[in-house]
């Protein structure tokens, strides 16, 4: 036909060679944002305030090695009594029994409205209401004066309220209790995003509601509780702080207090405290970011973690453009 | 093959007598508004009826019913002469604990107009995961049954998908595997093709007909007037939560007494 002919004449045409916009505006942040820059790194390195050399020293101490590994283990140890404490709070929430939904009420009401740090405090102080914390029949005494016993004990067993209410321990509870009381609301909103087919459909198949709700709702309803935990496990990682006034010591805030105080170098202390949490938050990132990519399985096709990734990276500046370069 | 069974009093044999579903009076209501007003149904052991209807007639709500998905408010339904959802004692009606409704439903498949897979789970989970969780099964044993029952519904390459990588055709065909997986001895189909797109809807009606000649005790709300004609053995004709007309599919489809049958299939054919 005569289009095959005309073909060759209708070559692509040229590529667009337009000037592109200016803007002068990025280039007047570029030079703002690079003034600002220069001037808080000059002031890094010539204040002598900052002392990082002594810093540097202090930071790698055993003491405060030991007060590291205290942070973490108390951010591990709430979060395991927040997170378990605050399913099985939501699960009483979402029941049909209107006495556990009163319970998980009141509980998440007490522990949502004292602040973190009056708990901590209260907590280090229970020693105060018993000396010892015993286990056995409850009412014991009262009981044995009805029938006319004096001084009836029916206990089990028991520790002093000294040995089990470390500054650890009471710092782990008011923690992870109040913590519950968080996640409680997000495993709650995590749970009611299932669509309601799904327990329907395991219904149909004979499931009882607890393999339903473990087989079936939980691991759904875990591509939405992960990203809230995972910020609430940072801002656990950096609460734990608040134990330091139990006071706890063997806390990595603590520990670097400790040392400011002793040398009169509290500033550079304090930066260490920056950079150190800093580094454990960076490290969560991570720890976040796999479990995310465990918990869409199944949601959209493979690719789609990767692309959120890519999305990451290309948000804080870093790899997408290099690798386009 | 189906036209061994043309009408409805014939049955398969040896199961003349034996209803596996009988529904008397049954009363359903959400708040004020009642949607089943008395309804009164029987279904033969291998038998399948065909529920049809315009949209908002109760004919989905009844059929939640038979498994219990929904409380009704009055009269009686029983599968297999067992009372679902209630156990007669001295007379008095007592609720059935949650273990024993669920009991109940195993021997009942449900597929869904949104095919509600489990989305975490690949096509051989979404099967297997009950015969194991609730009739006990051997993992591996559940798994090759369910491997085998995805043969059977042409997805014997697809067991490793997940329900988001496949069709909606495909997916609603894992489902009734799903079902199948639980050895039911009666299937409930809401509405299973009204999700699918059109090129989409034989693949699902196919795997239906397997099953019905296959003597499988069906209950099936659809719009597919064709499949009724083809594959039911009875139709009932559902408006305003009342069974307005029933009978022989054929003779219904082609030359129904009901004002409002005739309105309706006016309207789908």
């Amino acid at each position: 036909m005569s289009l095959d002919t005309e073909t060759p004449e209708r070559a692509r045409p040229e590529p667009i060679q337009a000037v592109p916009v200016r803007h002068p505006g990025r280039w007047l942040a570029v030079a703002v944002i690079g003034v600002l820059v220069a001037m808080f790194v000059h002031m890094l390195v010539t204040n002598k305030a900052f002392n990082w050399s002594f810093m540097i020293d202090e930071m790698f101490r055993p003491p405060i090695m030991a007060g590291l590994r205290g942070t973490i283990a108390l951010t591990i140890c709430s979060m395991l009594i927040g997170i378990t404490l605050g399913i099985v709070i939501a699960i009483m929430r979402l029941s049909e029994n209107p006495i556990l939904r009163g319970v998980s009420w009141v509980y998440t009401w007490f522990f949502r409205a004292v602040p973190r740090l009056v708990l901590a405090l209260l907590f280090g102080n229970l020693g105060i209401l018993w000396s010892r914390i015993e286990f056995g029949l409850p009412f014991d005494r009262q009981i044995g004066a009805l029938f006319g016993v004096q001084d009836f004990e029916a206990r089990l067993f028991g520790f002093s309220a000294m040995d089990l209410l470390t500054g650890f321990v009471a710092g782990m509870l008011a923690l992870g209790l109040s913590e519950a009381a968080y996640m409680a609301e997000i495993v709650r909103a995590g749970i009611q995003s299932v669509d309601e087919g799904q327990t329907e459909a395991a219904q149909a198949l004979g499931l009882t509601r607890g393999q339903i709700m473990r087989r079936i709702v939980l691991p759904q309803a875990m591509r939405v509780i992960i990203p809230p935990t995972g910020n609430e496990t940072i801002a656990m990682l950096k609460d734990t702080a608040l134990v330091a006034f139990i006071p706890v010591s063997t806390e990595l805030f603590f520990q670097l207090k400790a040392v400011g105080a002793r040398t009169f170098q509290l500033f550079p202390m304090y930066v260490a405290a920056c950079l150190w949490y800093l580094v454990l938050t960076s490290v969560l990132l991570v720890g976040q970011y796999y479990l995310e990519r465990h918990f869409s399985k199944g949601v959209g096709r493979s690719g789609r973690a990767k692309v959120k990734l890519r999305g990451i990276v290309a948000e804080t500046g870093g790899g997408a453009s290099k690798a386009d370069a | 093959m189906t036209g061994v069974k043309v009408l409805p009093q014939a049955g398969p044999p040896g199961a003349e007598s034996r209803p596996m579903v009988h529904a008397e009076q049954v009363h359903k209501s959400f708040g004020s508004i009642e949607v089943l007003k008395g309804i009164d149904l029987q279904v033969r052991a291998g038998e399948v009826c065909c529920l049809l209807g315009p949209s908002g007639s109760g004919k989905s709500t009844f059929l939640r019913c038979i498994n219990h998905l929904e409380k009704i408010n009055a009269g009686w339904i029983r599968v297999d002469g067992e009372l679902i959802g209630y156990r007669e004692r001295g007379g008095k009606l007592h609720e059935m604990r949650e273990k024993e409704v669920a009991a109940q439903r195993r021997s009942i498949g449900m597929v869904f107009q949104r095919f509600n897979l489990f989305p975490h789970m690949t096509a051989l989970d979404n099967v297997a995961e009950a015969p194991t969780l609730v009739r006990r099964e051997k993992k591996s044993a559940a798994r090759e049954r369910a491997a085998a029952l995805l043969e059977r519904v042409g997805l014997g390459d697809k067991l490793g998908n997940y329900p988001g990588q496949l069709s909606g055709g495909q997916q609603q065909r894992v489902a009734i595997a799903r079902a199948l997986a639980m050895k039911p001895k009666l299937m409930l189909f809401d509405e299973p093709t009204s999700a699918l797109d059109p090129e989409l809807v034989g693949e699902v009606l196919d795997v239906m007909k397997d099953l019905a000649r296959d003597g499988m005790t069906m209950i099936v709300v659809t719009h597919e007037i064709g499949f009724a004609r083809e594959v039911g053995d009875s139709l009932v004709f559902m408006d305003g939560g009342v069974v307005v007309e029933q009978g022989n599919p054929r003779e219904v489809i082609a030359d129904p007494k009901h004002d409002r049958t005739k309105a309706f299939l006016a309207k789908v054919l």
